[in-house]
């Protein structure tokens, strides 16, 4: 893990950013200053009360850089909440933009939900960061220099005292804080275990109720609670103790400065004023560092946070060739000469060799992860051959303009995607400005008009998030009501009915013949009702591809 | 002045309430010996300046190096001393919490989110003791002692240190909840829905790419989050004027006492140690301002968390009801209707159903035919709006929870396999069990197998949510589960989701062999294949009885069900057929 307090690589990937960092280092400096501005008015002011005179002059002063702390403490938290603001947003938008460059299969799975927390609520971690430790981290080196260098000028035993105390907090900082690292490490297996308990025993309570355990679950719970508790304060003693040097360090500080300093004025060997500037300046050289300390736990998710995020949004692409070639059109021949696409730990597919006419209606069939999507992935560009290659009307699909290629086609996936948004906009999804009655039409076409019936708003119905109310099947039909909008030469399904009920799946499945009439379609059928309208079936196993000979009688109604 | 939901949380804190108030008093002693370490030693140096004999200062001397030893460990102990009193209260929230939670009937599974919610929630109770009430009860003490010594000194003065006192500790802290709560409500939904955006942009990837719409997708994301920016900027202008007034109110109460206690006629060195510890004051209290905003983002998470404590099932005891005459187990639905929502179409209308001990009937039909309903209202979840069930001739609803499982049971709707061995699932459904049952179970559940490959057996770490098995071992392990309860209305909903049609056939096959004579079954499927040998079948559509009787006179007679079984028949043997 990145433990560095600021992370270089920001400044060139934000390069926004730079002038709010300038800017809130500069107003660390203009704070150090103002900081023995202030010591020096209220050092003179008391020094000429001890007389029983009121220094005007030096009250003025106070006010005036008091007033200077508040405006710059003012900007300060401004420009860090900017600096916050733009970087997150800069951060979002590379994140985002990474998924459109790498392409669908890059962010399927685990990654996806890594990206969706991230660029969601993830990134908004670095607040704590930015207008919490970021400032302080300027101040603690600001202000011990300005406050070191004034007291060298007023009494250098004084700042001799201070020079050697000051290094001990980052030392003994590190030194404590790697140790109590290391020990809530070392914890941090055992508290996940007793925390996720917890969840767990929610999570499955109905379960527990069926076996009518849940009651004697609560001091289950309680015991595990308990334990939790016990765990934690071992290491809480250890983490604490690092905060108990520092205060130590810092206080006794303070006291070895004030009494020689008292016993100095004693003997006449320092004025009044010069005794307490070196007072009320000491503290203030402790100050920053301490507070940047305790606010750098409560930074760290940030940290991570932007580690991850710079991470992420810093991987290569793959090197995307400039489209050189025409754009084919969708009713050429479709040829796949000697394709294998190899993953990271798996080959989907080995040496495929594979000729589509146009008008042919393909079932692919074959156990699952055996490689029948990525044959669909192909022709959709979102993986590219690890060798041979994919012609379409002899134009390879390596060297085309994806998006364009992308109109000759519609895909039915397994499990649609339904986007936050009314129901009309998910399915003019790849046609923004298609008018009413075509979709109406298409609406018809993928069976979608009794669903759109039932619907409180009818087609202008919102869908929450990831497309929550509506059913499988009728999420189906809208990805079907979407393919017909497309009206592309090629269609592809996969699996459309997989996770459907056998009423909708009928449903779905007429549709689905609707939509493959007249045009080129590849269809991936984990179930059998899907075969009876191929008339060619390829099986898919072990990456290899084989072509099956129908019976006479036709697939679907084999024997 | 206390909401609601804090007094909740508070009423548990009750029993630590000692401890709670030594760590306050420890917060309050730490901040008072910062502050008299400073007031100390400016009274140090300027008698010093005063030229008295050493031995009249030495008290100062050594009140200096105490009180800079005093504060460091004050903190520490405080702090420990906090923390424990705190995790204390929380094991309580904690098993309340999920005692509630366990009370309620009708408590559907939650979404991951949810629940995580529900922990985060819990922490807000912690947080809201130690960051909001002893830092805040502290700097309240240490303000009030303030102004009392000040006022010993110099009744002006502290007229003066109780009026910045107030603006930092009251006017400020009040005025930040007020920001800090507008801020939120205005940046929430903006957040969200930019939440919304990076989901749909990753989830939806493949569908934006397949359709060309990426591009358009990016820039209204882009846009919000511009937005958002804005927003944030513009909120933190205001947001960050609350602190520098604060440091603005500190040195100006500092001023001002300096001016007031000489026009007093104060003597120099005690308004050096008012002016002091007028600045340490006000510092103290300005903590309040960061615990107002703290207060204030813990709102929400706090109401839920009283919610749930509020529920007087948090409070009952468990019931220790007689265990209520329950002769046999014959089971009778007798015009039960289930709705949902009001005005919505029923779940289950006017359903009638007898299940003498022993009998085996299976319900099926189309999804959302109520096959589902039926089982919650025969486990008690759901409760029919008329009719009646009973077991054994005492309604359901009369059967309290802890009796109920050990009548009817089995394998329910998104059976939940815990972070734990294969061995502690399985014994959830009966906790004597010996491993000569656990073997049955776990063979008639077609995962007796799979156990022994494993190299830790029955002890095999199943993984979060059964995370390390395939979605057919999950299936296997929970219908074992089942099986080993063997309650006498056995219930089981969909057993053999998930596995291909052979394994289906085999696993319902041995697991109706499994089931001892004398039980009954309700076995609720939308696979009609291995249904022959069961004594009553019923299907069901919308919420209605269709058709009822044996499979043999069900394929005989035209309808949904013989429809059904020719068409998954075809489509089960045609795909054999092509499959070389």
């Amino acid at each position: 893990m990145n433990r560095r307090p600021f992370d270089p690589r920001l400044l060139r990937r934000v390069p926004a950013a730079r002038r709010d960092l300038a800017v809130l280092a500069a107003l660390g400096g203009l704070t150090a200053l103002l900081v023995i501005a202030q010591a020096t008015a209220l050092a003179t002011l008391l020094a000429t009360a001890f007389d029983g005179r009121l220094h005007r002059p030096a009250l003025a002063g106070l006010v005036a850089a008091v007033a200077g702390r508040a405006l710059v403490s003012w900007a300060q938290g401004t420009v860090a909440a900017r600096a916050a603001a733009t970087v997150k947003a800069a951060l979002r938008a590379d994140l985002l933009r990474a998924v459109g460059r790498h392409g669908p299969t890059w962010v399927a799975g685990q990654r996806a939900g890594q990206l969706a927390t991230l660029a969601g609520r993830g990134l908004d971690a670095l607040d704590p960061y930015f207008t919490g430790y970021l400032p302080q981290l300027v101040l603690s080196v600001t202000v011990p220099v300005a406050v070191l260098a004034r007291i060298v000028f007023a009494d250098w035993s004084s700042a001799l005292i201070i020079a050697l105390t000051i290094p001990l907090i980052p030392i003994f900082g590190a030194l404590l804080g790697w140790q109590a690292q290391a020990a809530t490490e070392r914890q941090w297996r055992r508290l996940s275990l007793l925390g996720g308990h917890f969840l767990d025993m929610v999570a499955g309570l109905p379960t527990l109720r069926a076996f009518g355990r849940s009651r004697g679950q609560v001091d289950v719970v309680r015991r595990m609670a308990d334990g939790h508790r016990q765990a934690t304060m071992k290491t809480l003693r250890i983490a604490f103790l690092s905060a108990l040097v520092l205060e130590l360090v810092a206080t006794l500080s303070v006291a070895l400065v004030a009494v020689p300093v008292g016993i100095r004025l004693l003997g006449g060997g320092l004025t009044l004023s010069t005794a307490l500037l070196v007072l009320l300046l000491t503290p203030e050289a402790y100050l920053p560092l301490r507070a940047a300390g305790s606010r750098f736990h409560a930074s760290m998710e940030g940290l991570t946070a932007l580690d991850e995020a710079l991470t992420l949004s810093a991987t290569d692409a793959p090197a995307t060739t400039e489209p050189r070639r025409p754009t084919p059109g969708g009713r050429g021949e479709i040829r796949f000469e000697g394709v294998s696409v190899a993953y990271d730990r798996t080959t989907a597919l080995r040496d495929v060799t594979l000729t589509i006419r146009p008008g042919d209606r393909i079932a692919v069939i074959g156990p699952s992860g055996a490689g029948k999507s990525t044959l669909l992935n192909l022709l959709l560009g979102f993986v590219a051959p690890t060798s041979g290659r994919v012609t379409v009307d002899g134009v390879d699909l390596a060297g085309v303009d994806l998006d364009a290629w992308r109109r000759e086609l519609a895909w039915v996936p397994q499990r649609a995607h339904l986007f936050a948004g009314s129901l009309a906009d998910n399915i003019r999804l790849g046609a923004p400005d298609t008018p009413d009655d075509v979709l109406a039409a298409a609406v018809a076409d993928a069976a979608l008009d009794e669903v759109v019936d039932a619907l409180p708003d009818g087609l202008d119905t919102r869908l929450g998030e990831r497309g929550h109310g509506l059913s499988s099947g009728q999420r189906q039909r809208v990805a079907l009501a979407r393919a017909f909008l497309r009206d592309a030469p090629i269609v592809l399904l996969d699996e459309p009915t997989a996770r459907l009920d056998s009423a909708s799946e009928a449903v779905v499945l007429d549709a689905t013949r609707r939509l493959v009439a007249g045009r080129t379609a590849l269809l991936v059928a984990h179930r059998p009702a899907l075969l009876a309208d191929a008339d060619r079936i390829l099986r898919v196993e072990d990456g290899r591809v084989t072509e099956l000979h129908p019976t006479a009688t036709g697939p679907g109604v084999a024997r | 002045m206390i909401p609601g939901a804090e007094r909740a949380v508070l009423r548990l804190a009750r029993p630590y309430l000692s401890r709670l108030l030594g760590a306050g008093l420890l917060a309050a002693a730490t901040e008072f010996a910062g502050l008299a370490l400073m007031a100390t030693a400016t009274w140090l140096l300027m008698s010093a300046a005063g030229r008295p004999p050493l031995d009249r200062l030495t008290v100062a001397i050594v009140a200096v190096r105490a009180l800079a030893v005093s504060r460091g460990v004050l903190r520490y102990t405080e702090r420990l001393a906090g923390h424990d009193a705190v995790l204390r209260m929380i094991t309580d929230v904690r098993a309340r919490v999920f005692a509630t939670l366990a009370a309620r009937r009708d408590a559907g599974r939650r979404t991951g989110d949810a629940l995580s919610r529900l922990v985060s929630d819990v922490e807000a109770a912690q947080d809201l003791l130690l960051r909001v009430l002893v830092p805040g009860a502290a700097a309240a003490v240490v303000s009030v002692l303030a102004v009392g010594v000040a006022a010993l000194i110099s009744p002006p003065a502290a007229g003066v240190l109780a009026i910045g006192l107030l603006v930092a500790g009251v006017a400020l802290p009040a005025l930040a909840t007020r920001l800090t709560r507008r801020a939120a409500d205005e940046v929430a939904p903006l957040r969200g829905a930019l939440a919304v955006d990076a989901v749909d942009l990753t989830h939806g990837a493949a569908d934006l790419a397949a359709f060309g719409a990426t591009g358009a997708a990016l820039a209204a994301a882009e846009n919000r989050g511009a937005r958002l920016a804005k927003l944030e900027r513009r909120l933190a202008a205001t947001g960050f004027a609350v602190d520098a007034t604060g440091v603005l109110v500190g040195g100006l109460t500092a001023a001002a006492v300096v001016a007031v206690a000489l026009r007093a006629g104060v003597g120099g060195v005690l308004v050096g140690v008012l002016a002091v510890g007028s600045l340490a004051a006000v510092e103290v209290a300005l903590a309040l301002v960061a615990a107002a905003r703290q207060r204030a983002q813990l709102r929400t998470g706090l109401a839920r968390v009283a919610d749930l404590l509020a529920e007087p099932a948090a409070t009952a005891p468990p019931t220790s009801a007689p265990e209520p005459a329950i002769d046999g187990h014959d089971v009778r639905f007798a015009d039960v209707t289930v709705r949902y929502r009001t005005g919505a179409a029923p779940a289950l209308a006017d359903f009638d159903l007898d299940l003498p001990a022993g009998r085996r009937v299976a319900v099926v039909g189309p999804s959302g035919a109520g096959k589902s309903t039926l089982a919650a209202v025969l486990t008690g979840a759901v409760r029919p709006d008329t009719g009646r069930v009973t077991v054994g001739g005492v309604p359901v609803a009369g059967i309290p929870d802890e009796h109920l499982p050990r009548v009817v049971g089995g394998l329910l709707a998104e059976a939940y396999v815990f972070h734990a061995t294969v061995k502690e699932n399985l014994l959830l459904g009966r906790p004597d069990a010996t491993e000569a049952d656990l073997v049955a179970a776990t063979r008639a559940a077609g995962l007796l197998d799979w156990v022994r490959e494993q190299p830790d057996g029955w002890d095999t770490v199943v993984g979060e949510q059964g995370g390390q098995l395939s979605g057919g071992q999950r299936q296997r392990l929970a219908l074992a589960r089942a099986l080993l309860a063997a309650p006498p209305v056995l219930v089981l909903d969909e057993p053999t989701e998930g596995l291909d049609p052979s394994a289906a056939d085999a696993v319902l096959d041995s697991t109706l062999a499994a089931t001892p004579a004398g039980h009954s079954v309700l076995l609720i499927s939308h696979r009609l294949s291995g249904l022959a040998g069961l004594d009553e079948i019923v299907v069901l559509d919308g919420g209605r009885v269709v058709q009822r009787g044996r499979h043999d006179e069900l394929v005989a007679r035209p309808g949904w069900y013989r429809e059904q079984w020719l068409r998954q028949q075809t489509a089960e043997r045609g795909y054999l057929a092509v499959t070389p």
